[in-house]
């Protein structure tokens, strides 16, 4: 079984504003993270392999600094990871992000399940998964709650469809996206981070790639154009209480009376 | 992609202190960008010298007036139609209505034709409807399959789709089978004269809210969350007599067998228990990161059952295992429309605000004045909620035993 898991770095905190002002960004700290749901993801992989046999190899692509996501991954048990960085994959947004990850794969090789998180804490639009899947040719499950049985044919998983659960059955090769709390990630191990300290990430160019015409990728390859940013707009009509407790407490009480909320 | 006329810049270090994701760097006497660039353009802005330039895209265009009105995804489950459908339906006719573009509705299920009959009293040009067996389910390979031959036959400019569990997992594959753009969760829609579609939704995980267009690509997918935007209203009510005057409304397809082929066995439905969605809930109070203990919710709980609602949270709060997901409000949990809500202790990052801001009556408690939850809200209470909460819960019931005195 070759079992591939797709992992992203993430900033650490979500603390960036505009200056209202100067339209700048403002940033509070720029240390960065492995995605949360990618835990779940990486989990998941290493439960199947238990079961099956075979080898996790973890893919994620980003600056060079991504690296540290895939040593987390190695030191969770992960066999081999990847890192696909190119300046010219820069700004890519989902169609773009999911044909890199594609190109990726053909380079690397063949897998009979991929396993992604839910979605990013940054991009937070769960959009990747799905459209790489249509990329590769094979079926996919979103929102995947948890694994129910896993044999040399396909898996059986839990869909959360937010109104009721669906159990459905792939066949191999396929991709699915896992939930947070599917199962209780492990920690890294301080054993396994010692062993693999000189362990090699992989990285993957542009130049690696089936194809090599660097349109496709990054902010040429990408279908949407982020045209401006701005603030989150304020809410003109605003009335803002300062006082003591009990003083905002008594005016707060003839608000929920003006606007009909007391029963 | 970014370029740097090496020219013109004179090293300041503007661009490197004001890019957020600190994808600058000055390396041998020279500034560069690396990877890490988002292509947000800050830095475009920022540079005194104008050394920075943006080389656009250079994708082939696709000639946007082959491409014309706008097909919404009329999403079923177990034969029911999804509420967002009747919404993405009202915000269809608007835009529609701007440029002179049909508005039509693609409807996959079994055993569907009176259901694809009643959403023709909101007015619809047309709705392509794929009733079969194989469809009671939804399965993504088979359900793409649909949605394409809808989409080669009608050649829509604009594919709005709900963001629901389904419509999360169908668009982004749809999207990709045409090679074109799609814009998750977009809070506000309107379109250009050209038939571009204007997108806006939260970016770049923080504070910042983008506009996004697909302007060289068609058609233009958006998803748009359940409760963001206004639902249609029935324009006609339908007796039988015109029901079949109408039915040239009605388009029913098939596709061949090779594309009914799916590699996905649904082999059981579990109806989750009925519980009460925060998204259907009228009154609502939230709590975040200003909760000092799990056990401090009840105290949030004492107050929304006062006052006839339902608890809900922040993201650190689900992630702290304090409160289950469903009822998390924000970009990767809910989106609510209540009457009232009342945030405790939530400061008002975008991914939360967006989820919450079409509320009609917004009261935010929070200590901290900056905090940006006061710029959401109609009624700002700078104080401690720990002081407040209790003090309101009190009055209310002192309030409740003087009325029935």
């Amino acid at each position: 079984m070759k079992i591939l898991v797709c992992i992203k770095q993430v900033p650490g905190t979500n603390k960036v504003e505009v200056d209202e002002q100067t339209g700048a960004l403002k940033r509070d700290g720029v240390d960065s993270k492995l995605n949360p749901y990618d835990l779940y993801a990486i989990e998941t992989a290493l439960r199947i392999r238990e079961k099956t046999g075979g080898s996790v190899t973890a893919l994620t692509m980003g600056p060079l600094q991504a690296e540290a996501v895939i040593r987390e991954a190695y030191m969770m048990g992960v066999d081999e990871g990847f890192l696909i960085s190119d300046k010219k994959f820069a700004g890519a947004d989902v169609l773009a992000t999911s044909y890199t990850l594609f190109m990726g794969i053909k380079t690397i090789g063949e897998f009979d399940i991929v396993v992604c998180g839910k979605q990013t804490t940054d991009g937070d639009t769960g959009q990747v998964g799905p459209a790489l899947a249509e990329y590769l040719g094979i079926p996919h499950i979103s929102w995947v709650k948890g694994i129910k049985e896993v044999d040399h044919n396909g898996v059986v998983v839990e869909q959360d469809m937010t109104e009721s659960s669906m159990i459905v059955r792939m066949q191999w090769p396929c991709l699915i996206t896992v939930d947070k709390d599917i199962i209780q990630p492990r920690l890294p191990s301080y054993r396994k981070k010692l062993a693999t300290k000189n362990k090699v990430v992989n990285i993957l160019t542009l130049k690696d790639f089936v194809d090599q015409n660097a349109n496709n990728y990054g902010l040429l390859g990408s279908a949407t154009k982020v045209e401006s940013i701005f603030p989150p707009q304020a809410n003109k009509d605003q009335i803002i209480l300062e006082g003591s407790g009990e003083q905002l407490t008594k005016q707060l009480y003839a608000i929920l009376e003006k606007e009909r909320a007391l029963r | 992609m970014l370029s740097i006329n090496q020219n013109k810049c004179d090293l300041c270090g503007k661009c490197i202190e004001t890019c957020p994701f600190g994808a600058m760097d000055i390396i041998e006497g020279r500034v560069v960008i690396n990877e890490a660039c988002k292509m947000c353009r800050i830095c475009l802005k920022t540079c005194p010298g104008k050394a920075i330039v943006a080389t656009d895209g250079i994708r082939e265009k696709a000639n946007i007036n082959n491409w014309k009105g706008i097909l919404v995804f009329a999403e079923q489950l177990e034969g029911q139609i999804h509420p967002v459908t009747l919404e993405l339906i009202g915000k269809s006719k608007e835009l529609a209505s701007k440029m002179n573009h049909p508005v039509t509705c693609i409807f996959i299920g079994h055993k569907i034709k009176e259901k694809a009959e009643g959403l023709l009293e909101y007015g619809l040009d047309k709705v392509f409807v794929y009733d079969h067996k194989e469809f009671e389910y939804y399965r993504g390979d088979i359900y793409t399959n649909a949605f394409e031959h809808c989409i080669t036959r009608s050649k829509p400019s604009i594919v709005l789709v709900g963001a629901t569990s389904v419509g999360r997992s169908l668009a982004p594959r749809v999207a990709t089978r045409f090679r074109t753009g799609l814009t998750a969760d977009c809070t506000t829609l309107d379109v250009k004269e050209n038939s571009d579609l204007i997108q806006i939704r939260p970016a770049f995980g923080g504070n910042i809210m983008a506009q996004i267009v697909t302007e060289h690509s068609r058609p233009q997918f958006a998803t748009v969350r359940y409760k963001v935007m206004e639902k249609a209203q029935k324009e006609i009510n339908l007796p039988v007599s015109i029901l079949s005057e109408m039915q040239d409304k009605l388009e029913f397809c098939s596709l061949p067998k090779n594309k009914m082929k799916s590699s996905i066995e649904v082999l059981n439905v579990i109806p989750k228990e009925k519980e009460l969605s925060i998204s259907e809930a009228e009154v609502i109070v939230a709590g975040g990161r200003g909760i000092r203990d799990k056990k401090d919710l009840a105290m949030l709980e004492e107050l929304a059952q006062l006052l006839g609602g339902q608890t809900a949270v922040t993201r650190p709060l689900v992630e702290a295992g304090w409160a289950p997901y469903t009822k998390q409000i924000g970009l990767s949990g809910r989106t609510v429309r209540p009457r009232l809500i009342i945030t405790c202790g939530i400061s008002g990052a975008v991914q939360f605000t967006s989820c919450m801001n079409s509320a009609q009556c917004i009261i935010a408690i929070n200590k901290n004045k900056n905090a940006p939850i006061f710029k959401t809200a109609h009624y700002g209470i700078v104080g401690d909620l720990y002081e407040i909460v209790p003090l309101l819960c009190g009055m209310i019931r002192k309030g409740r035993i003087m009325d029935a005195v």
